[in-house]
Formats: C-alpha cells, structure tokens, sequence
C-alpha cells in the first residue's frame, strides 16, 4: 500500500470525506479491447486494441478527434456495452462475460455517469432524480432522501432541491447530474463531453467542482476533445482511430 | 425484495406522472377500457338483477308448493297434445286431498284450487280495474306464509258457505280507500257486494310484470256463484319437504291420474309445473345477456387493448433516452419491464374506475326512476372490473414493455 502523495491538507480532506478510498488499486484494467459495429456491409472497427490500466483517485482525460473511439471506449468503461474481444476487469471482476442484469449491478454500485446532454428525467425534481439510482440500489426511502439531499448539497444545490430540470440553468442542470453519479459512492465517476453543452464560464465552474471531487479521492476519467478541460486531469490519454496515441502524466 | 418494492412505488410515481403530463392522450386511450368496464359492470348488474329479482318472486310463489295445470310452464312445441286436454276443475282438488288423506306418510299436505279473472273492484267513486280476482279455499293460508296488513283471511266456514267477504292486495285496498281502513266497508267486484275482511301485506311484484299485491281473495264457492260456474281452475299443492320435490311430485301425479280416472300407460293429461320451470326458462334470457355483454366487453377491451399497446409503444419510444439513462445508473430489466407495464395497467385502472363511476350512475339512474327494473348492483363487480383492467393493462403493455427492457443501453442512450 502506497502511502497518499498529496500534501497533508489534501490528505486531511481527503480523510474526512465520505468517498475516501485508499489511491492505488487498479479500478479498471482492460487488454487489447477491440470493438466493431457492423453498418450492413461495412466494418467499422471503432476500437482495435486498446490497453489502459486505470487506478483509484486518478484524474483521467480521454482525447482525440471526433470518430476517434473515445465515446465506445467511454461505454465500455462504463460496463455499458461489452467488447468484441479483449478483456475488461473491474476491480478484479471479469466484465467482458456479465449478464446484462449484473453489468446493471455494476453500473450502479461502482459508476457514476455525467453526460454531455445532463439526461435528467424532465418531469422530476432534482432531488428524485438523485435518488434514482438509489432506488435501484434498493435503499429505503429514508435513507435515499437523507443521501440525495447531501449529494446535492455537496455540488452546492441545497436550495434547489424541489425544482425541476427545465426550472434549472445548464450549468445547475449539469451539477444534479453530478449529484446523482456521486450519490451511491462510485468507484469511478465517468463524463463524456460533461461542458459540452455549458459557456466556457459554467463549464470551468464544471470542471472546478469534479476537481474538488477528485480531491475528496474520487476516481474520474473525463471525455474531451478541449485542450482547456483536459489540463484540469492529471493524466491525460490520446485515442486516434481506436488506437492509443499517448498516455502522459501532467502536473 | 425490498429493491422490487421500492422499483413498483417508483413506477407508479413515474406512471403517474406520465399520465397527468399526458392526460388527453390517456383518457382517450382509456376510452375503450372505460366501454368494456360499462359493458361488463352493466351486465352484471343485470343479470344479477334477474336473478335478485326472480328469486324474491319465486319466493313470493312459494318454493314449495306445486302447480297442476293444464299447460305446462314453458314453449311447448306439440301444442296440440296438450289443446285437448280436459280442463282442470275445482272438485279435483278435493279428490286429491281425499288420496293425500288416506296416503301414509304422504309427502303432500294440502291442495287448494285456484280459479281466476281480471276484475274491476269499486268503492264509491274509487275504483280500480284489472285486479287479478281468484277464488279459492280456506287452505291458501297453508300454501304462503303472507302476512296481513290488517284482517285476516276468511275462515272455513265463510269458504264453505260461500260468503261475500274478500282479502284485497295492499294496492288495491290504498287505491280503494287512501285515508282510512278498509277494513269491514263493502267493495263492488265487478257489481257484486263483497265485505273485506282482510288485506296483505305489501308482497311486490313478480318479474315486475304480475303485482302481488294488486289481487282480490274471495272464497272459491262465491267467486263461483257471481264470475264463473264452470269450475275451471288450477289445483295448488303444498309439499312437506321440499327437498324431496322430486318424489312429491311423481307422488301427486299418481294421485291426480287416480283422481281422473287414467289408465295405467295412458299419458299424463295434466301438467305438474313448479318454480324451476320458470328458472329454466330465465335462464337462456340471462344467457343472452351475458353473450351480448361480454362481447360488447371483449371487443371495446380489444379495441382498448390495442390502444393502450399503441400509446406504450409510443411512450416507449418517446422515452428511449429515458431508457437509456436508467440503464445507465443502473435500472435492471425487469425494472425497465415493471415501469412500462405499471404505466400500462395505470392507464387501465384509470380506464376502469371512470368505466365504474359511468356505470354506477347509470345504475343509479335506473334505479331511481324504475325502481322495479331488475337491476343490482354488487361489490363483486368492482372486483371483477379492476381485475378485467389489471388484466387488459398487463396484456397490452407486454410486448412493448418487454421490447423497452431488452433496449441496449448505448443504443437508447444515442436516441435523440
Ligand atoms: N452504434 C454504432 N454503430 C455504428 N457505428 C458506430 C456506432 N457507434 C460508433 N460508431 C462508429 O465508431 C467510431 C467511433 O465512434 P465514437 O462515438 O466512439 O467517436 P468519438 O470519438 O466519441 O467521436 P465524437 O468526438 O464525435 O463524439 C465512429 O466512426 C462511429 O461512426
Ligand atoms: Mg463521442
């Protein structure tokens, strides 16, 4: 076990926060994934053989031009869709052959979705909408309520519990989104173009707070095709035709 | 467990969310639902009505007494076998309670002629026509249990001798004289001066067709001496045990052939006809009720069916990114399965409760304004009704409930 590397400020919040998981482990670990979508006659090989370990608390940015395969390796990383070949595990556990019902399992217990289009249910308050994934983690509705209102609380939406999406900014709408992938203590929390959608002003706010996040020891990995986003992770991975084209640290 | 609770709770909030946001589009699509259940609950009120009904009339008949007649109850096609027939006659009735007495333990206990005709009864300015005037012995006391409003029935002696008293039927006897008792006036039947001497208690109608209670009661020998000395007439019999009606009523057809006299092998020229022949002939009615009911049910519940399959299909449609986003954090695909089928069997219940409220006004119509229509209403209908809806819900939500719940993930996530 490798001691905390941050500074004894960050280790303390980092202590004290209700997501803290020892940094370290390997979460993710797939192999030589490839991925091909049949169009009629045509193959398109969306990845061809794709290797990335991925551990706790780390801060991941996945990049590349558009086409290049970030969202089918986004999905796959999200235990959304399965590979045509290769191997997937998830803390240990062999993805690659689950069901559909333990991939749902999986995807509720250890991930946390952001997407570029917020995909709140329109007619929900933002509190039922974090609670969602806790009703199919199957927590009484007491306890739903009770983690719902900090999650939302923790993304600075305590006053905006009761209103419903299209009673909410873009930016507000992005931060339930963000309430509900926290609210059942992922394991990784994934976001695929999560400013896509925001100004640059609200998209930087976005990005401030899933830095706090990672801060408070949660593992994110983030789709971007934005250089100004991408410096916000500290690891930062280029797909260029389903392949990898780097994987490099930066501070 | 608990999971599926709280997924069944979430559905249902879903369910009812969708439908307030959609409330047109659902009510018109509960619309052949709301049909079926009118159709099925009116059915129901009517046949039980019918049967509600017949029973408090064959209860008023006396379900133990048997009826010797000359026609039997009921279409009979060889009409001619029976035209010639001899008339039944008051004297007959004497001669069978003449065997019933020297019969041991006989099942009988008494027969009582019966001899009718349509009157007009008078009183002063007051009168009232078409009363059912019979004539009969003091024994008709044995045959119901009728109570009296006031009076009583005239006794053996009146009956022997041929007295001009009479028991009137509550309505006629109010018709008569609405603000004071009848009791002892002279009535006019048909010219002829009758004391009353007693008057029934309200008995109601059969099949609201015959009033029990528009009826005169003379004796048998005055209502012969005035309306008809041909002595026709129909013979009433009591049984002791109607449970053995079966035997009681070979054991009455054997006395009624030594009465007249029949030879052995020769055929029954009489009737023996009791309350089930009349059942039976209700029965094909209730039938014809029911068919008629439940196809006008089964094909507006079709045609609900598919409505409600077609509004899903396109909810499910509508809702594909929805689907996605539930898949995503982490709905199973039975919970995609349960919510669209809850949603379905919500629009059906919904369909069902106004399908009931339409029907139980139109029941409370017809209630209030012929009180006598056989019609009644019961809890059982209500039960029957939710579960014909739960059931439409269930079926017609299936198919694109099922296809929502096989929905890949990343395919329904892309859906715009
Ligand atoms: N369901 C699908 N059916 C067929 N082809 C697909 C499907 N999904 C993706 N592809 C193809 O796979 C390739 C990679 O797609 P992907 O969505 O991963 O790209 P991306 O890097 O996310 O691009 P963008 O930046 O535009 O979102 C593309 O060529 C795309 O057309
Ligand atoms: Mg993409």
């Amino acid at each position: 076990m490798t001691a905390p590397s941050a500074s004894p400020g960050q280790a303390e919040r980092a202590a004290i926060s209700r997501n803290y998981r020892p940094p370290g482990a390997v979460v993710i670990e797939i192999e030589n994934v490839t991925k091909l979508y049949k169009m009629g006659e045509e193959i398109v090989h969306a990845l061809r053989g794709v290797s990335l370990n991925v551990s706790r608390n780390e801060y991941l940015a996945i990049m590349g031009p558009s086409g290049s395969g970030k969202s089918t390796l986004m999905n796959m990383l999200g235990c959304l869709d399965t590979p045509t070949s290769g191997k997937y595990h998830f803390s240990g556990k062999n993805v690659s052959t689950m069901t559909d019902d333990e991939l749902a399992d999986i995807r509720n217990r250890e991930i946390g979705f952001v997407f570029q289009t917020f995909n709140l249910l329109p007619r929900s308050t933002s509190l039922a909408n974090v609670e969602l994934p806790l009703i199919y983690a199957g927590l009484s509705p007491g306890i739903r309520r009770e983690r719902a209102e900090q999650a939302l609380r923790d993304v600075g939406l305590g006053e905006r519990m009761m209103h419903k999406p299209n009673e909410l900014s873009g930016g507000q709408r992005q931060r339930v989104a963000i309430a509900r992938a926290l609210v059942n203590r992922p394991s990784i929390i994934l976001a695929d173009e999560p400013t896509g959608n925001l100004d640059s002003r609200t998209g930087e706010e976005i990005m401030q707070l899933l830095e706090d996040l990672y801060e408070q020891g949660n593992t994110i990995i983030v789709v971007t095709h934005e250089e100004d986003i991408a410096r916000h992770a500290r690891r930062v991975v280029r797909l260029r035709d389903g392949l990898i084209e780097s994987d490099a640290r930066q501070a | 467990m608990k999971r599926l609770l709280y997924e069944f709770t979430e559905s249902f909030r879903i369910a009812w969310t969708q439908i307030r946001a959609n409330k047109m589009r659902s009510l018109l699509t509960a619309l052949g639902v709301i049909i079926g259940i009118v159709a099925v609950t009116l059915m129901g009120t009517a046949i039980r009505g019918i049967d509600t009904g017949f029973q408090n009339s064959l209860a008023l008949l006396g379900d133990d007494v048997l009826y010797i007649q000359k026609w039997p109850w009921g279409p009979v096609e060889d009409w001619w076998n029976y035209a010639n027939r001899p008339v039944i006659k008051t004297r007959n009735a004497d001669e069978i309670n003449r065997i019933i007495g020297n019969t041991p333990n006989s099942l009988l206990e008494v027969a009582v002629p019966v001899s009718g005709r349509g009157s007009t009864i008078k009183v002063g300015d007051a009168r009232v026509s078409n009363v059912y005037t019979i004539g009969t012995s003091a024994d008709y006391a044995k045959l119901s249990a009728a109570d009296y409003r006031e009076g009583r029935l005239f006794n053996d002696s009146e009956s022997t001798a041929g007295t001009a008293v009479c028991v009137l039927g509550c309505d006629v006897a109010d018709a008569l004289s609405p603000t004071r008792s009848i009791i002892d006036q002279t009535v006019y039947i048909d010219g002829h001066p009758f004391r009353v001497v007693g008057v029934f208690a309200k008995q109601g109608e059969f099949l609201g067709l015959f009033s029990f209670d528009n009826q005169a009661v003379l004796p048998l020998a005055a209502f012969s001496k005035y309306f008809s000395t041909k002595q026709n007439a129909e013979l009433r019999v009591k049984v002791r045990d109607k449970t053995r009606m079966t035997e009681a009523k070979e054991e009455l057809a054997g006395a009624m052939r030594r009465a007249r006299g029949q030879l052995p092998g020769e055929r029954d020229n009489f009737s023996i006809n009791e309350q089930e022949a009349i059942r039976a002939q209700l029965d094909p009615i209730k039938k014809g009720i029911a068919f008629a009911g439940l196809f006008i049910t089964g094909l507006s519940l079709f045609v609900g069916a598919i409505g409600i399959m077609n509004i899903t299909f396109v909810s499910v449609k509508e809702r594909t990114k929805e689907i996605g986003t539930r898949k995503a954090l982490g709905a199973r695909r039975l919970s995609i399965l349960l919510q669209f089928l809850i949603e379905a069997v919500s629009i059906c219940l919904i369909g069902g409760v106004v399908g009931m409220i339409v029907a139980y006004s139109l029941f409370a119509v017809v209630r209030s304004g012929a009180p006598n229509f056989p019609v009644e209403f019961s809890p059982d209908l209500v039960v029957v009704s939710m579960m014909v809806s739960i059931v439409t819900g269930i079926v017609s939500g299936f198919a694109p409930a099922w296809g929502a719940s096989r929905l890949d993930p990343v395919v329904a996530l892309r859906y715009e």
